[in-house]
């Protein structure tokens, strides 16, 4: 049975794919490997993991505003995640994603969720971002 | 958004593609942020000009392609290269073609090519109330709080749209209501030889980051003999160690002029920083197992023309040793001032290398065997092994000059230190 939980849309689009989800916060500059897509901070939870194709999952970004620029580049080389869903998105967060559907015209959609929801979602779980329209469906694990 | 006839009418690509992209791109991001229009600005800071990711080089090649121009004066951060002294710092051929292919397009639209992450120094410093766009965590946090100008973190990407279009979404530190601290940090116990030591500044700044995360906090019981190159230090620690956009410090800075001026209604509960505390987060950034640096790194953020002199006394015309570099990362305005000054050619005899253009966390690591360094900025210091992977010894600027001398890690016992 798939399940549908209310989402609040940051950038629009729509993704599906597998969830990668963690409790800690990433920073795209110096904890993700630009080239490779891994988790390259050794202190980070998801140490060697790769976020490409993912739907990705964490509470917020932090960290230096270089981090916009690193998501650009991941689309680049086609190791982006292929959506994402965080606590709170701060400015810093969405420009990567704003630009990337603008300048390389490929889209990594974006919603915000309740924390209970958010709670929820864990790594392995299929589900389908739907920005747009507000929602996350989660399907039963592959 | 509320958009002008003529913001719509760039929308629309009436001032070409690259003016419609970035527009584009600035009024997706107010929407998100719920900004009800755009705002004029001055003037923009571009981070991202420190080649790192192909990314930035096509996306600032394909604007500047398209005609894209600054409509406000736009000035850059450092290079990863000093463009004027490739071979001396080792710059491998491919760093120095992407350096120069950003370089290329920047001027193409018209920047100004200051290349310094310490544009509040020289040239175009804003003024209070100044509303801008600027990148560089240091140079955002100095502008915001020490000057009284105006300006949100802006990410890469974004601070180059703003400064083609010379307008951003109003939100967030541009507004009046959002520049209230909502949180406090206050000093106990310390000495006034303790805040004689330049070595506090950067230490309080890195603690300070860590307590305000992202929330514009204030501090109270700085010293009233605070120097701008202290300022400078804490701003710049106060950044890596937190998503700090702005601070206020009571009695300091512009927009604090009493505790109650910086809250809303009253204050909340502080949190105390002591003495103690800083030892603690010196001990944390500054690896006590090194003994001999490779490198003294000074410049982070760039170099004063008062640190300058400052280095240059202490030196007391004493050469470096030979088993370790001391170089100076600085803009190249300061270069020019401390050269007519006489003083560049006295530091270059005593073997101190200058560099202006690029950074000291960003050199052409490769090409030099260094294992360890040495700074007088906790900002350096924080970022060290992520950026450069040397192991890092944290120290004052008498005692990173001590160091250079001798070529073995000097350090003063007392004030805070616990040994």
């Amino acid at each position: 049975m798939a399940q549908e939980l209310a989402a609040c849309c940051i950038v629009a689009g729509a993704a599906a794919g597998e969830v990668l989800a963690t409790s800690q916060s990433i920073s795209f500059w110096g904890g993700v490997d630009p080239a490779t897509g891994l988790i390259n901070d050794p202190r980070h939870e998801l140490f060697g993991q790769s976020i490409a194709g993912k739907i990705l999952v964490f509470p917020y970004g932090k960290g230096s505003s270089t981090g916009s620029l690193m998501i650009l580049e991941l689309v680049r080389v086609n190791k982006a995640p292929a959506a994402m869903i965080n606590l709170k998105t701060e400015p810093i967060l969405a420009t990567g994603p704003i630009v990337s559907k603008h300048f390389y015209g490929r889209e990594i959609p974006v919603v915000t969720m309740e924390k209970a929801l958010f709670e929820t979602l864990r790594s392995g779980q299929y589900v389908r971002v739907e920005a747009t329209l507000g929602r996350v469906v989660v399907s039963e694990p592959l | 958004m509320r958009l002008t006839d003529h913001e719509r009418e760039i929308l629309s690509g009436s001032e070409g593609e690259a003016a419609r992209l970035a527009m584009q791109i600035l009024v997706d991001l107010g929407e998100i942020y719920g900004a009800g229009e755009m705002l004029p600005v001055s003037q923009a800071h571009i981070d991202m000009t420190l080649y790192m990711v192909d990314a930035g080089v096509e996306f600032v090649e394909r604007l500047a392609e398209l005609g894209g121009r600054f409509a406000v004066p736009t000035q850059l951060n450092p290079s990863a290269i000093d463009f004027r002294r490739c071979r001396e710092l080792r710059v491998p051929a491919e760093l120095e073609e992407k350096s120069r292919r950003l370089e290329r397009a920047y001027l193409k639209m018209g920047a100004v090519p200051t290349w310094t992450c310490a544009p509040y120094q020289q040239g175009m410093i804003p003024g209070f109330g100044e509303q801008i766009a600027w990148g560089e965590s240091n140079a955002i946090a100095f502008a915001n709080s020490v000057i009284g100008a105006r300006t949100n973190r802006y990410a890469d990407l974004v601070d180059v749209c703003a400064g083609i279009i010379g307008r951003v979404p109003r939100f967030g530190l541009h507004l009046s209501e959002n520049r209230r601290a909502e949180a406090l940090v206050v000093l106990e116990g310390f000495t006034s030889e303790m805040f004689a030591s330049s070595a506090v500044y950067p230490l309080l700044g890195y603690l300070f980051g860590e307590i305000a995360a992202d929330r514009v906090t204030a501090l109270a019981g700085m010293p009233e003999s605070v120097t701008i190159d202290d300022l400078k230090a804490f701003s710049a620690a106060a950044a890596s160690s937190g998503a700090v956009g702005l601070f206020h410090l009571v009695g300091i800075t512009p927009e604090a002029p009493s505790l109650e001026a910086c809250f809303r209604g009253g204050a909340p509960e502080p949190v105390v920083v002591t003495p103690r505390m800083v030892a603690e987060a010196e001990e944390r950034l500054s690896d006590s197992t090194v003994e001999h640096p490779d490198l003294v790194a000074l410049g982070c953020p760039h170099f004063s023309a008062d640190e300058f002199a400052a280095l240059n006394e202490l030196l007391q015309g004493r050469p470096v040793d030979e088993s370790i570099a001391c170089w100076v990362f600085t803009s190249r305005a300061v270069y020019a001032q401390i050269e007519r000054r006489g003083l560049l050619a006295r530091l270059q005899s005593a073997g101190v290398a200058v560099f202006s253009d690029g950074c000291p966390l960003q050199y052409p690591v490769k090409s030099w065997d260094f294992r360890a360094a040495m700074s007088n900025s906790a900002k350096f210091a924080n970022y060290c092994y992520s950026q450069t992977g040397l192991s890092v010894v944290y120290g004052s600027l008498r005692e990173c000059v001590e160091t250079a001398v001798s070529g073995r890690v000097s350090r003063e016992a007392g004030l805070w230190r616990r040994n």
